[in-house]
């Protein structure tokens, strides 16, 4: 068995187990599927609408649904990204995720949770620029290095409360960090004329 | 006074299963410690005929425990033979990955876990077993779900090693199949997300963490591996895993 087909079917066990269990507030797994790598080459049709906003009674559960919700943000952020290497609005996202964009009307998109999502999203964009170049793909990691210094300009503009989205912001000088190394890497050793031209202008 | 010797009993077979799952804990463990000293061709083949002999010495124990188990509620004892349990997927799932570069299903290592004894007098330790069963018995025992994922999540860590100790021995193509086989079950794992129990979560950012280690220790073959000596490899490589772990420590 491949190890995908080994996790489907775990799925299936803990599931029938989770039905027997009394029902807790944690939001239920699973969640989608990451693209795998090979899958980039072909840029996927416009993301689907989840529908979420027909779970609007689900109000007094919005703490509990922030991990998930979060996580959606970024893979909305992600699939936006690779399509077309522009950073998704809060607006587009609630449409994708199908719920509303404002408190009064249902299920709603906190700018926290909007702006944890797109934290995420940087710090896999920091491990593709890595795995990207050990595909092969020598380019990725220099518009990868563009998006996310703007990202970083970005949050620097914000005054953020010392709460968990403060403590996520501090990890993204990490990412960033990471992605110039990458860029340095490449450069020095003239992978890329294109990257090293860049980084002689910087 | 019945009670007393029910619940006697019962506190008796418990402390005698947690003996018999910290033996196959340490066993495990060993085993675990012998397949990482291969570093090459010639002597895998005999280490791992090693483990296999350790191995089975761990499934003897295993047969002890189905064999207390047996018309006994699981659920009661589990609690007792978990860890046990998890350390053995781990040892049992590292030693398949080195063979075939795959991972060993629940239903394989289950099948392994089918005991039939023809003299069990000496291990039979059911009192009111029949003359029948004296003779020949069929014990099994079969690992959970739950104790399967949280030793496949385990395995990732000892994968994550042998991958950047091969890095050390010049091997080329190890950081590479792990780094693929790691991903993949890193994506089973954030499939199944929330859906097990609270443990199983926890272990995922565990699992990220060795996906990253493995990640740039490819990354960094790729891009420094063609202008250092082999035997250098070891050092570049050291210094990366420093400024990662200090990265870490820092967020």
């Amino acid at each position: 068995m491949s190890v995908s087909e080994i996790f489907v079917e775990l799925q299936g066990f803990l599931a029938a187990e989770q039905d027997i269990r009394e029902a807790s507030p944690l939001p239920p797994g699973p969640l989608p599927l990451p693209l795998p790598l090979s899958g980039w080459a072909a840029p996927p049709g416009p993301p689907p609408s989840l529908g979420l906003g027909r779970r609007g009674r689900l109000r007094g559960f919005h703490e509990h649904w922030r991990f998930v919700l979060q996580r959606l943000v970024f893979l909305a952020a992600f699939v936006v990204y690779l399509e077309t290497e522009t950073l998704v609005t809060r607006e587009a996202v609630t449409e994708i995720l199908g719920i509303e964009p404002d408190r009064e009307k249902g299920f709603h998109l906190d700018v926290e949770d909007y702006l944890s999502g797109v934290l995420i999203l940087a710090s896999e964009l920091s491990r593709l620029s890595v795995n990207s170049v050990t595909a092969g793909d020598y380019a990725r990691p220099l518009h990868i290095s563009t998006f996310i210094n703007e990202l970083d300009s970005g949050f620097r503009l914000l005054n953020l409360k010392n709460d968990s989205l403060r403590k996520r912001y501090d990890g993204l000088k990490y990412d960033v960090k990471k992605v110039e190394e990458v860029v340095y890497d490449l450069s020095i050793r003239g992978f890329n004329k294109e990257t090293a031209a860049a980084c002689v202008e910087k | 006074m019945l009670f007393q010797q029910e619940l006697d009993a019962r506190h008796d077979k418990y402390e005698r299963l947690v003996k018999l799952s910290r033996d196959i804990t340490v066993e495990s463990k060993r085993t675990i410690f012998l397949l990482h000293r291969i570093t090459s061709a010639p002597d895998m083949e005999e280490i791992l005929t090693e483990s296999e002999i350790k191995l089975d010495g761990v499934r003897q124990k295993i047969l002890q425990v189905a064999q207390e188990l047996s018309g006994e509620d699981m659920h009661q004892f589990h609690r007792a033979i978990t860890t046990g349990l998890q350390e053995y997927v781990e040892a049992v799932s590292f030693q398949h990955f080195i063979k075939t570069r795959s991972l060993i299903s629940m239903d394989e290592i289950n099948k392994q876990l089918i005991f039939t004894t023809e003299d069990s007098g000496k291990e039979n330790k059911t009192p009111s077993s029949d003359a029948q069963d004296k003779q020949f018995g069929t014990w099994r025992l079969k690992v959970t779900p739950v104790d399967y994922l949280l030793g496949v999540a385990d395995l990732t860590g000892e994968l994550m090693r042998m991958c950047i100790n091969s890095v050390g021995n010049g091997d080329i193509d190890t950081p590479f199949e792990v780094s693929q086989f790691l991903r993949q079950v890193y994506d089973g794992f954030s499939f199944i997300g929330n859906t097990g129990p609270y443990e199983v979560s926890k272990k995922l950012y565990t699992l990220k963490q060795s996906l990253a280690k493995v990640e740039n220790a490819c990354y960094a073959l790729k891009v420094r591996g063609s202008e250092i000596p082999k035997h250098m490899l070891a050092d570049v490589f050291s210094v990366k895993t420093e400024m990662i772990d200090q990265e870490e420590g820092i967020s």
